[in-house]
């Protein structure tokens, strides 16, 4: 009886079957149209045309661009992880690498990768594709891999001992434990990820080097072509097009993952509010899914079987331990010389500069500095009230999230044209137009972490700021203000981070086939990039990084451990 | 004669700390186990009994002293372990069945034999019917049964339990025991010795038929007691209660190997206590001028050991109690505190403190010594981590500020982490 039950028998075709048929199809039909596309000859690439009729053809392959950067992040993400964890040395390196990395602008990377993937695929287009995914994919990658690396090691001890007690396999542990123990962290880290991945979609799909335009055919050129031929009506449809495209995702594929990850927390207590997905429902109902899910299941059983009897032969040959010891001295020797040569090349190129260069560099460095803290502080001007509003009142929650959540997916360097187009109108330069740009793109995070913490403010404290009469500022101070602060500091942090990315996109905007340009670190980074001036670029995203990882370190890590000790409500 | 299944050659296990100094918390420790054995190891908490059970099951790397399996080395022999946690350690994603097979599975059993064992261990444990039940949708007496099931389903030679009731409320507790023990009785176990660790004394008494005695700081083997009354046990009978005493007067014989008595070479350790409880303790001592069953003492407030332990001992070290042949009596310091007002004990506690206290009597002379009466705490989380574990200096340096705090020997401030002595500032007439 049991037996049966948990081996339902299958019987014909279901509606949910068909559909999950369908999908496949069309995954199938999607990789052969891309593979055509690719195949073509670099000059193909300027054609992008405004005709409406286009349009899908453009989406299909931005979604797949962004697709594709995703999983190299998540491969890459799982691979950083294990070489971090390896051992104490290489956890202290990886991580700190991870933290200057992830302070890097996107569009530095941009000139080398694309010279070197023009010069792998001379003249042919798939060598700007693979550039701008490669470009997607550092937007991307960093939080995930931290992410990543946080869960695994925070994998409770007991659970390591059930493994090591059962003899698991290391391809065991990987599927069994660290997987499934990082799948929450995972899923709302893509999440975010892909969203930036829409944020910088324009960026990564329309560029100059060195004075030579590369347009990749995709939504986000699309976007950027019509406002540069001051199209404001295809502008404002591609607009739509995109948002619609990412409210479906979030429908399909967001939603399902994140109510399934939930079957992955720790903690073994039932949730009341189990939130629910419709398409999450379908697939779980589909019979082929059913089939599929344990066909894998077998499949693991089998390669664990052979990862077992490989592992084994490894530990007879142990003792041929040192020709793998070679293989790490040159490995090693290698990175010393790619170190070497690198740093010679990189100092060689910072010489280059004049005086003129660096007190350029320091103004701008100051400026850029000031518009993000002005950003943060606007933000924060209109956030925090109206999350705490928001957070204290359930009911408003309710129906106020969702609006905001819309309201915030929209990536906000979509819309940079129609505002540039207004700010040129009341004659504002970007100088400040920046500001408000950086704005639009990073004010969600600190309105949804206030939220957060209003909503977790105990029913108990509140009570007690009634019947003691806290009311106005005094409320604010010894209630409000501290129960939301680590919640805060959290969306400051993410927020900042993010202000700084967009410098890039905000500072140096081409709208009307003119050059919009403000002095600051961002749009020296993007100039340098487009004009293929090194030096410059090398110094600006130096000089950012340090002011980022400066403030990352002396001021936020304090900031976080202080409401951790302090202001955690339990 | 049985076979020796496990043997263990002069085990020592240390840390290391800083400046190259060494926290060693087991300290030689020889034992073996034979076929058909059901062994507890007691101590009290903290003693390093947790870390023994993982070092006898290969979970943890000995800093010393060699494992023998069936006579050969434990890490080539790898042996099967069962392994039962305290907090249950299940994965919340597996259904109950799929968590009995789990260790079968990472062993390359064939699906179906993995099924077939896997349900034999659930009908076992009781859990018929709940293998496709998710861990979140059980109660912790019934998570526990997945915990022995899954350990049991691979069949190893040994099953290894770490305090496996302790999280468990009293009533489950007693059930999975007696169900624990009538199956080892009855030997349907697939298992030939059990090793279990706790801090129960009654239970180790009702399950095991040998009980390892722990002393701490470092821990090493105290005594052996072979128990050979029959099983199922009955808890009410006089051969039971004996047994039980003799282990708490082990457990509690200020011998000069356990904490009670100041050792000049290790920095004296505070057992983690507040100060109110050891006041409640001594009120419940004084009681009696004879002195006081400490086993009594303990079943009369329905607490464990565990609990009570810290509370002697503390009251040993201020020189408030002493501990003798299992009775806890009163010192003159403790007669008289434990009639005095709130005042007057706060003087009396004061005096003790500063005369038998290290920590407390250092932080004071500092203090004195220094420039505006402050410190930061820095300064003596440096000498304490000299001796302690980074968590276990900032454990003392905490029960230091309760202790301190209390006799008013100095004060802290906690945003500045500052140890401070305040000024004798005439009381400030409240304005009403």
């Amino acid at each position: 009886m049991k037996l049966q039950k948990s081996f339902p028998a299958i019987k014909g075709f279901s509606l949910p079957d068909i559909i999950v048929m369908l999908m496949f199809l069309s995954v199938i039909g999607i990789i052969f149209f891309l593979g055509s596309q690719w195949k073509g000859d670099l000059s193909s690439v300027a054609n992008i045309s405004l005709d409406y009729k286009y349009l899908p053809l453009y989406v299909i392959q931005s979604i797949s661009r962004i697709a594709i950067a995703y999983f190299l992040s998540l491969i890459f993400s799982i691979i950083y992880g294990y070489i971090t964890k390896r051992n104490k040395v290489t956890e202290v390196v990886m991580i700190s690498l991870l933290d200057i990395l992830q302070s890097i602008p996107v569009l530095s990377f941009l000139p080398g990768v694309l010279l070197a993937m023009i010069s792998l695929f001379p003249n042919k287009r798939i060598g700007v594709e693979l550039a701008s995914i490669i470009l997607i994919f550092t937007g991307q990658v960093w939080n995930m891999a931290f992410s990543y690396y946080h869960s695994v090691s925070t994998v409770p001890r007991d659970i390591i001992e059930v493994a090591k007690a059962n003899h698991f396999s290391k391809f065991y542990k990987f599927l069994r434990i660290d997987l499934p123990f990082s799948s929450i962290g995972l899923v709302w880290n893509s999440m975010m990820s892909v969203a930036g991945g829409w944020f910088f979609l324009m960026a990564c799909e329309m560029f100059a080097v060195k004075g030579k335009d590369f347009r990749l055919p995709g939504i986000g050129s699309y976007i950027q072509l019509a406002a540069n031929q001051g199209e404001m009506q295809k502008v404002t449809l591609g607009l739509i097009v995109m948002v619609v495209i990412i409210l479906i995702l979030d429908f399909l594929i967001w939603r399902p993952l994140v109510v399934w990850s939930q079957k992955f927390r720790v903690d073994n207590i039932q949730s009341e509010d189990d939130k629910e997905s419709l398409v999450l429902n379908l697939f779980m109902t589909s019979n082929i899914i059913d089939r599929l899910s344990r066909k894998f299941d077998q499949l693991i059983d089998k390669l664990n079987l052979i990862m077992l009897r490989f592992e084994k032969r490894t530990e007879q040959i142990t003792t041929k331990k040192h020709r793998s010891s070679i293989i790490y001295l040159l490995l090693l020797a290698t990175l010393c010389v790619m170190f070497f040569e690198g740093t010679k090349n990189a100092i060689n190129l910072i010489l280059k500069l004049n005086r003129d260069d660096v007190l350029m560099l320091l103004k701008a460095g100051v400026l850029s500095l000031l518009r993000t803290l002005a950003a943060i502080l606007i933000a924060s001007l209109w956030t925090i009230p109206l999350g705490v509003t928001i957070g204290l009142k359930p009911r408003v929650a309710k129906i106020l999230q969702p609006i905001i959540q819309v309201t915030a997916s929209v990536p906000a360097t979509a819309l940079f044209p129609v505002i540039i187009f207004f700010l040129i109108k009341l004659g504002g330069g970007l100088n400040f137009g920046s500001v408000f740009l950086m704005l639009l793109g990073t004010q969600w995070y600190i309105l949804f972490n206030v939220i957060a913490g209003a909503t977790a403010i105990p029913q108990d404290l509140k009570d007690m700021a009634k019947l003691y009469n806290l009311e106005g500022w005094k409320k604010w101070k010894v209630l409000i203000l501290p129960s939301i602060f680590p919640y805060l500091i959290t969306g400051l942090i993410t927020a900042t981070g993010g202000a700084w990315n967009a410098t890039i996109v905000s500072e140096y905007v081409v709208f009307g086939g003119e050059v919009k340009k403000t002095l600051g670190l961002g749009s020296l980074i993007s100039e340098a990039s487009a004009t293929g001036n090194y030096s410059i670029l090398l110094a600006s995203t130096l000089l950012m990084a340090i002011i980022v990882i400066s403030l990352n370190r002396l001021i936020w890590k304090r900031l976080f451990s202080l409401s951790e000790e302090k202001f955690r409500v339990e | 004669m049985s076979k020796i299944i496990l043997e263990a050659h002069n085990l020592s296990k240390a840390y290391p700390m800083r400046a190259g100094s060494q926290l060693t918390v087991l300290e030689d420790i020889n034992l073996s186990v034979k076929e058909g054995e059901f062994i507890s190891i007691l101590g009290p908490s903290g003693a390093g009994k947790s870390t023994l059970l993982r070092i006898l099951s290969g979970l943890i790397v000995p800093t010393s002293g060699k494992i023998l399996y069936y006579g050969k080395d434990f890490e080539g022999a790898k042996p099967k372990i069962g392994m039962v946690f305290q907090s249950f350690a299940l994965f919340p994603w597996l259904t109950v069945i799929e968590n009995v097979e789990v260790g079968l599975k990472a062993q390359g059993t064939p699906t179906d034999v993995a099924r077939e064992k896997a349900l034999k261990m659930i009908d076992l444990v009781g859990l018929d019917g709940f293998e496709e039940a998710y861990p979140r949708e059980l109660s912790g007496g019934m998570r526990q049964r997945v915990g022995i099931a899954r350990a049991l389903a691979i069949e190893p030679d040994l099953l290894f339990m770490d305090e496996p009731f302790s999280a468990l409320d009293i009533l489950t507790a007693d059930n999975l025991r007696s169900e624990l023990a009538r199956l080892w009785n009855e030997k349907k176990l697939p298992i030939k010795s059990i090793i279990f660790v706790t801090h129960n004394i009654e239970e180790a008494v009702f399950l095991s038929n040998r009980a390892i005695i722990l002393s701490h700081n470092p821990a090493n083997i105290r005594a052996e007691i072979n128990i050979d009354i029959p099983y199922i046990r009955n808890k009410n009978s006089k051969e039971f209660a004996l047994l039980v005493d003799d282990i708490y007067t082990i457990l509690t014989q200020p011998k000069k190997e356990i904490p009670f008595v100041l050792r000049k070479e290790r920095y004296q350790f505070l057992p983690h206590t507040k100060v109110g409880a050891i006041a409640g303790l001594l009120e419940l001592a004084q009681q009696n001028e004879e002195g006081v069953d400490i086993s009594k003492l303990t079943s009369d407030l329905g607490l464990e050991v565990d609990d009570v332990f810290p509370l002697i001992e503390a009251s040993a070290l201020l020189g408030l109690a002493e501990v003798k042949e299992g009775e806890i009596r009163l010192t003159q310091a403790g007669k008289a505190f434990s009639k005095s007002d709130v005042l007057e004990k706060k003087v009396i506690f004061k005096e003790m403190a500063l005369k038998n206290i290290q920590l407390v009597k250092q932080i004071h002379q500092v203090l004195l010594n220094a420039k505006n009466k402050r410190i930061s705490e820095a300064f003596f989380l440096e000498i304490l981590e000299n001796h302690f574990t980074k968590e276990e200096a900032w454990n003392q340096l905490e029960i230091a500020i309760d202790w301190g705090r209390y006799a008013e020997l100095f004060a802290y401030d906690y945003d500045t982490g500052e140890f401070y002595i305040e000024e004798e500032t005439p009381v400030q007439q409240e304005t009403v």
